[in-house]
């Protein structure tokens, strides 16, 4: 079948395995063949080529509930379980995701693998550190049980390890309690970058923080945005407190022409939401749907970039050049006359111990690119000023950086390989992101 | 509602399973591998059942169903809704030219469903209340050369429903016989999908509305009744030589 991530680029030919249990993925990992390589896939929304192999092994059937523990706050599921459903049968309990990124189709094994944050990371930290335990089947076919504590060093090659330690199949997730299923919102409008940073800094004991920014202005409005800071909104003591409305709204049923993408569309786009967000009303009770995953409620988004999808580019520079660095690349942007739809800004807090996850302290910008060939020698300058600050680029949202970039961006990647080669000496595990970055191959 | 399912693990009965604790009902659940089962109940009890009890059967050992039936009505203390969800899908090559292995699928994705409703509606006869469904194939409808020792098997449950759905009509019993189309499932893992292919779920949404609704022959999703009815259209001597 043809195969692709999120962004719908880069495209493939892969076998999809679904196996119906975890006995089932044992017996498949172990008796293939071992020339054939394999990696396993969630709800397939990662972006680039990260969940792209030659066999493609779903964790689609592996959805089921374990246990639910209200008096201790954990979860423990099937990797296929996707955060929607886990917040479904938590909200009425008054329990919640103590990390949500921005889409709730992802697969718990998949937010594991690439240890995904949210828009609380400069308080919370990302998904994993709230992964008590995992199982996961490796590449002798073996079932193993890691955390913190017990094959430790597997634990943290494999939390934000991209799946190429084994298939997740298994996790025990932290919980924590909520008032109410709804969130107080209050928006800052901030007329360039530098006061935007001033707003989060000011803001930085709020519990979600999360800025959009009007990529396309320019001069002395460059980085003009709006943050959004976010509380749980507290118990109003009514049965609608724990009320879950999964919102469904619009889909996108085809790829629309991609020209329909392009500057003069985008520059009124974010114009006029910029525009639209200063008047609104600063601060408004929002459902947790809206808030969290905005763009849940159009499905099948990535659609709307044309046939040939998009890239998203996320990277982190630390606080003290995070600054200089992404106004740099936001005027390299505007020079380069490509402009990005959504674009997106928040502050990390420091990093975990996990080798290969993408937070650390600093600043994270996320642009989108309709992809056209011009894109890639712009994305190649940015990748240089990304790195002159320090910074590094998201593997869930990366299908092009460069082996070198990687490597340099990224100091654990000699310690990953060790437990890589010690579990998987055989490179069974590999996707063609892997293969880029010289991690299989 | 108590809801007892039969083929318990398979992929539509477990998303209408879950669509049933969702809405807070108790659930008896009846399949071959505990192992499953024991996963399944816990699923369903963290999605809002407010009790799962399984019975772990190999249903083509019809002596047992007596038994096993009757501790599930006991378990449930009644059903409302019994769902009749297994079954298996032969490779017709092998089958066509191997009469054991053929009896074996038509036991299974046959004769087994017949000794669950004998023994079935006298429960639902006392009870002069509830809702039998099963779900058996857009594949019964016409025998075709692919399939058509699975497709008669599902026919002969087909035409045995729609008698007893006449007999139990005095009964304030409501016989629904389901027919999925194509279903994306561990059973047809080994077939490209493609346009036509759906979702468990979205088969087991059909199934519950139509259990609720109190509809007879449903056809999952709907558009297969239209692809039927074309099928069942087309002259024998034309038929005959199509390979589809």
């Amino acid at each position: 079948m043809e195969a692709m991530g999120w962004g719908r680029y880069p495209k493939t030919t892969a076998d999809l395995i679904q196996p119906a249990d975890s006995q089932a993925l044992q017996k498949f990992i172990s008796s293939q063949k071992k020339s054939a390589s394999c990696i396993g896939r969630g709800s397939g929304r990662s972006y680039g080529d990260s969940a792209l192999s030659e066999q493609l092994v779903s964790s689609r059937f592996l959805d089921s509930f374990l246990e639910l523990d209200e008096q201790k706050k954990t979860l423990r599921c099937g990797a296929g379980v996707k955060l929607g459903d886990i917040l479904k049968v938590c909200i009425p309990r008054r329990l919640f995701l103590p990390v949500l990124p921005g889409t709730k189709a992802v697969s718990v094994g998949g937010a594991i693998a690439a240890d995904v944050h949210g828009k609380n990371h400069h308080l919370d930290g990302s998904f994993s550190n709230y992964v008590k335990s995992i199982s996961l089947v490796l590449a002798s076919g073996e079932l193993v049980t890691c955390s913190a504590q017990e094959n430790a060093e597997l634990f943290r090659a494999t939390c934000g390890g991209m799946g190429l330690t084994g298939v997740i199949v298994e996790a025990n997730l932290s919980l924590v309690s909520i008032p109410s299923s709804y969130i107080s919102q209050r928006s800052l409008v901030a007329n360039n970058l530098a006061e935007c940073f001033e707003h989060i800094e000011d803001n930085a004991s709020s519990k979600y923080s999360v800025a959009w920014l009007d990529c396309l202005a320019t001069g002395e409005n460059l980085g003009r945005s709006v943050l959004y800071l976010g509380e749980h909104a507290p118990s109003k003591s009514r049965k609608t407190d724990t009320l879950y409305r999964e919102r469904s709204g619009l889909g996108v049923p085809f790829s629309t022409p991609s020209f329909l993408l392009n500057k003069t569309t985008m520059s009124l786009f974010n114009a006029s939401y910029f525009k639209l967000q200063k008047r609104k009303k600063s601060s408004a009770t929002l459902d947790c749907d809206s808030y969290f995953f905005p763009l849940d409620s159009i499905s099948n988004w990535n659609r709307l970039y044309g046939s040939n999808g998009f890239l998203q580019y996320q990277f982190v520079i630390p606080s003290d050049s995070a600054l200089e660095g992404i106004t740099t690349v936001l005027e390299k942007v505007s020079e380069k006359g490509k402009g990005s739809f959504l674009t997106v800004l928040k502050k990390f807090g420091e990093a975990n111990e996990n080798l290969l996850s993408f937070p650390k302290a600093g600043y994270t910008l996320t642009l989108d690119f309709k992809n056209e060939p011009a894109l890639f020698s712009l994305l190649d300058e940015l990748d240089q000023i990304v790195l002159a600050h320090d910074g590094r680029l998201y593997l869930a949202k990366d299908a092009r950086m460069s082996e070198e970039v990687f490597k340099a961006s990224y100091p654990n990647w000699e310690s990953f390989m060790a437990i890589k080669n010690k579990y998987d000496p055989s490179n069974r595990f590999a996707s063609l992101q892997s293969n880029r970055l010289g991690l299989t191959q | 509602m108590k809801v007892l399912i039969i083929g318990a693990t398979s992929a539509i009965a477990k998303a209408s399973a879950r669509i049933y604790a969702e809405q807070g009902c108790s659930l008896h659940l009846i399949a071959r591998r505990e192992d499953q089962l024991e996963t399944l109940s816990s699923d369903l009890l963290v999605r809002g059942a407010s009790r799962v009890s399984h019975s772990v059967l190999d249903l083509n050992k019809f002596a047992k169903h007596e038994e096993t039936l009757s501790r599930a009505c006991s378990e449930l203390g009644g059903i409302d809704i019994a769902l009749i969800c297994h079954g298996s899908l032969p490779d017709q090559e092998k089958v066509a030219s191997n009469f054991k292995q053929a009896l074996k699928e038509i036991n299974t994705n046959g004769i087994s469903v017949i000794s669950l409703l004998t023994e079935l509606a006298p429960i639902f006869i006392e009870q002069q209340a509830g809702t039998i469904a099963v779900i058996t194939s857009v594949a019964g409808d016409r025998g075709r050369q692919p399939n058509f020792v699975y497709g008669a098997a599902k026919s002969l449950v087909s035409t045995y429903l729609q008698g007893l759905r006449g007999k139990l009509l005095a009964h304030n019993v409501n016989i629904v016989d389901i027919r999925p189309g194509l279903v994306d499932s561990p059973m047809t893992a080994q077939f490209p999908k493609g346009p036509l292919w759906s979702s468990p779920e979205r088969i087991a949404q059909k199934i519950v509305k139509s259990i609720h609704r109190g509809s007879h022959t449903v056809y999952a999703p709907g558009y297969w009744r239209v692809i039927m009815f074309i099928v069942g259209a087309i002259p024998e001597f034309v038929f005959k030589r199509l390979k589809f």
